[in-house]
């Protein structure tokens, strides 16, 4: 399942960043900044306009990430850590 | 001493603080705000410890990491790596990292400590972490960590006792690398360095809850989809009828004052060339630019006070999708909104836009926001030639056209933004990728500091390069004396006269008369220079010295279609000559600067030509 899908609120755990493209630097980017395999994120807020950008909780950090950009990040729900 | 400066850099993630620490220790006033990227540039300062020891502070643009890069967070490693011209490898790293997103900042911390430099980690924010329950057991994040953890808090006056004692203990010296010393390929080393974080905060720090309840419950209502727009929509709002409202008053009160001094000059001083001078020049002309200072300070409070509350990276957020279909991106919000005060930090807050075409795309709009100099400039032809009346009760129409003015720059740089986009060929993704900080309340010595540096920075322009202009203003405008037995008024015959009525032909057709072609000239130095040049202008020829005087002077020389065509050309107009060598200094190329200068010119020129033909049929 990709972040995208998840609905607002919900909380999953990222699964992997896949690259859109060869050396793909949003995807190195989001790695960087914590989307990394076990990590807790959730849906906090939706934009007013075709719900983009998506805000999203990793750790305690809360990041804007366009639609394209969270549709890289796929994630499983489940279980997951508050 | 003796002995050569101790040389500190000072490195951590976006919004951690770091600016905050650099002032604290320097006793700079470098400016800081509640948002990621304010600071672009690296900043030099020094300061002795409490035993003598001299450092040499370089305060860095913050970075999420070294791999890909954003022009500021380029500064930040090749510093670094020794690579930046003209600087050499700091002595000693302080890592600050916001002690409440330790989870964010510590692998960053990481990553900056297999550079193999001496470095010391600042935890900063630990009033923020205190607050929210956070417990950090310091002693055993440096034994994890391998390098030394002090306790800051950047916004307290002894806020870096820690670091200054550890600043005078410590002899920097490389750490053990706390992993592996080698570098396994990206993707791997990524999950290391997280896993690593996981590892270090499970065994250091306690953490009741991952977010601030506070922020949680602000963000409910203003990241809503309905309710969020309409805030937003509502603070702008208050933002510009505040301006007006607030600043209006206290104008009035310095232009009777000036008057006042003005009138009392005049009768000291002996009739003659010195005597206009005074009156008719630097009274007149400063006098009536000096006036506009309180509602620059107003526009100024309100913009310090949102930069500070952490709102501003949430109104990016609610409005990305909207600047996205007009080819900016949510992250040119803050820069445009800084042109609001002056194009200059706008076009240099673009640095923090990753990504080159949208930061272009930022630059060459950012001029079209109306700026604090501009604010002269309406007030007085608002004055002059819109009534105060009130509207549905609560607004007044001079707020409302103001606002008008304001929304017509924004327009306008919506629908360059918009040319734009279609004409360029590159349709690539671009990332937005933006944090959205803790909500934190404003203080008010911050303020206050931001608020007597642009007072300053006003009354600088004021005595150096306004004043200047206006004593030349003056002069073309007094000589030479008409001929005896001239008839007409003596400004005529003068310099001013000539100069103006040749430039008056390419301006007719907008319905500018000389005296208003004229003072478009110095008006390209700095743009209030406009309202000095009138006022000594009309002063010269004749008349009181004051902002309400050269109001009625206007009124009585020019009808409102022209009044308005000129506030429609000052909304596009290519000026100032510092914001163009901004662009060239940031772009690098000349030819932004000639694209920029182009299309405003034949935007300003056109709209105010269609707003004098259509206006002067209907009033």
């Amino acid at each position: 399942m990709r972040l995208t899908d998840l609905p607002q609120g919900a909380s999953a755990l990222v699964e992997t960043v896949e690259d859109a493209h060869a050396s793909d630097p949003i995807a190195q980017r989001l790695r960087d900044l914590g989307f990394v395999c076990g990590e807790p994120v959730r849906v906090v807020a939706r934009a007013p306009w075709g719900a983009d950008p998506l805000l999203i909780q990793i750790g305690s950090t809360r990041f804007a990430l366009r639609r394209a950009e969270a549709q890289r990040v796929s994630v499983q729900t489940g279980q997951t850590a508050s | 001493m003796s002995q050569a400066p101790l040389r500190v850099a000072l490195v951590g993630n976006p919004n951690c603080g770091k600016t905050a620490l650099f002032n604290l220790l320097t006793g700079a006033r470098q400016k800081v705000a509640n948002y990621a990227g304010v600071t672009v540039e690296r900043k030099e300062g020094r300061f002795d410890t409490p035993t003598g020891r001299r450092v040499q502070l370089l305060d860095l643009p913050g970075a999420y990491s070294f791999e890909s890069t954003s022009p500021d967070e380029r500064v930040t490693r090749d510093v670094l790596l020794g690579r930046y011209p003209g600087e050499a490898v700091p002595d000693l790293i302080v890592c600050v990292a916001d002690a409440t997103n330790l989870r964010l900042h510590l692998r960053f911390v990481l990553e900056v400590q297999q550079m193999g430099l001496p470095i010391v980690l600042a935890l900063n924010m630990m009033d923020a972490a205190k607050r929210r329950g956070i417990v950090v057991d310091v002693a055993e994040l440096a034994r994890r960590l391998g390098m030394p953890v002090v306790e800051t808090i950047a916004v307290r006056r002894d806020g870096a006792h820690g670091l200054l004692g550890l600043l005078d203990t410590h002899a920097p010296s490389v750490p053990e690398p706390a992993g592996d010393a080698q570098q396994p390929p990206s993707a791997q080393r990524h999950a290391d360095l997280h896993a690593e974080v996981r590892a270090i905060l499970r065994a250091a720090v306690t953490m009741p809850r991952a977010t601030d309840a506070r922020d949680d419950a602000i963000d409910r209502w203003t990241l809503d989809p309905v309710a969020g727009p309409l805030i937003l929509a509502a603070v702008m709002f208050l933002v510009f009828q505040g301006v007006y409202s607030f600043g209006k008053p206290m104008t009035d009160a310095i232009g009777d004052a000036f008057d006042w001094l003005g009138a009392l000059a005049a009768g000291w001083l002996p009739a003659g060339p010195l005597h206009s001078l005074i009156t008719n020049g630097v009274f007149s002309g400063l006098g009536t630019v000096l006036g506009f200072l309180p509602e620059i300070l107003v526009l100024f409070l309100f913009i310090l006070v949102l930069e500070e509350s952490g709102y501003l990276p949430r109104a990016a957020f609610l409005l990305d999708r909207m600047m996205v279909s007009v080819g900016l991106t949510g992250r040119s919000f803050i820069p445009l909104l800084s042109s609001f005060a002056c194009a200059i930090p706008g076009v240099m807050g673009t640095r923090s836009i990753t990504d080159p075409r949208d930061r272009l795309a930022t630059i060459l709009v950012a001029p079209l926001m109306t700026c604090s100099a501009r604010l002269p400039v309406y007030a007085l032809l608002i004055g002059a030639f819109i009534p105060h009346r009130p509207v549905l009760g609560v607004f007044n129409l001079q707020g409302i056209v103001l606002f008008a003015l304001y929304v017509a720059g924004i327009a306008g740089a919506m629908a360059v933004g918009w040319v734009m986009k279609h004409l360029r060929r590159d349709r690539s993704e671009h990332a937005l990728l933006m944090e959205l900080p803790s909500y934190r309340m404003p203080k008010a010595r911050d303020i206050a500091l931001g608020l007597w540096e642009r007072g300053m920075i006003f009354l600088k322009r004021l005595t150096g390069v306004i004043l200047a202009l206006t004593v030349l203003m003056w002069f073309i405008s007094t000589f030479p004396a008409p001929p005896a037995g001239a008839t007409g008024p003596a400004i005529d015959y003068s310099i001013a006269g000539y100069i103006g009525r040749a430039l008056q032909y390419p301006f007719a057709p907008l319905g500018f008369n000389w005296q208003i072609s004229l003072s478009l000239i110095p008006a390209f130095a700095a743009r209030e220079t406009a309202v000095a040049a009138l006022a000594t202008v009309y002063s010269v020829a004749g008349g009181d010295t004051d902002v309400v005087s050269l109001g009625h002077a206007l009124a009585s020389n020019i009808p409102l279609a022209s009044a308005l065509s000129l506030m429609v050309w000052f909304a596009f107009a290519p000026q100032c000559m510092s914001t163009l060598a901004v662009i060239r200094r940031e772009t690098r190329s000349w030819r932004n600067v000639a694209i920029s200068f182009g299309y405003m010119f034949v935007v300003a020129y056109l709209a105010a030509l269609v707003t004098y033909q259509i206006a002067r049929h209907f009033v």
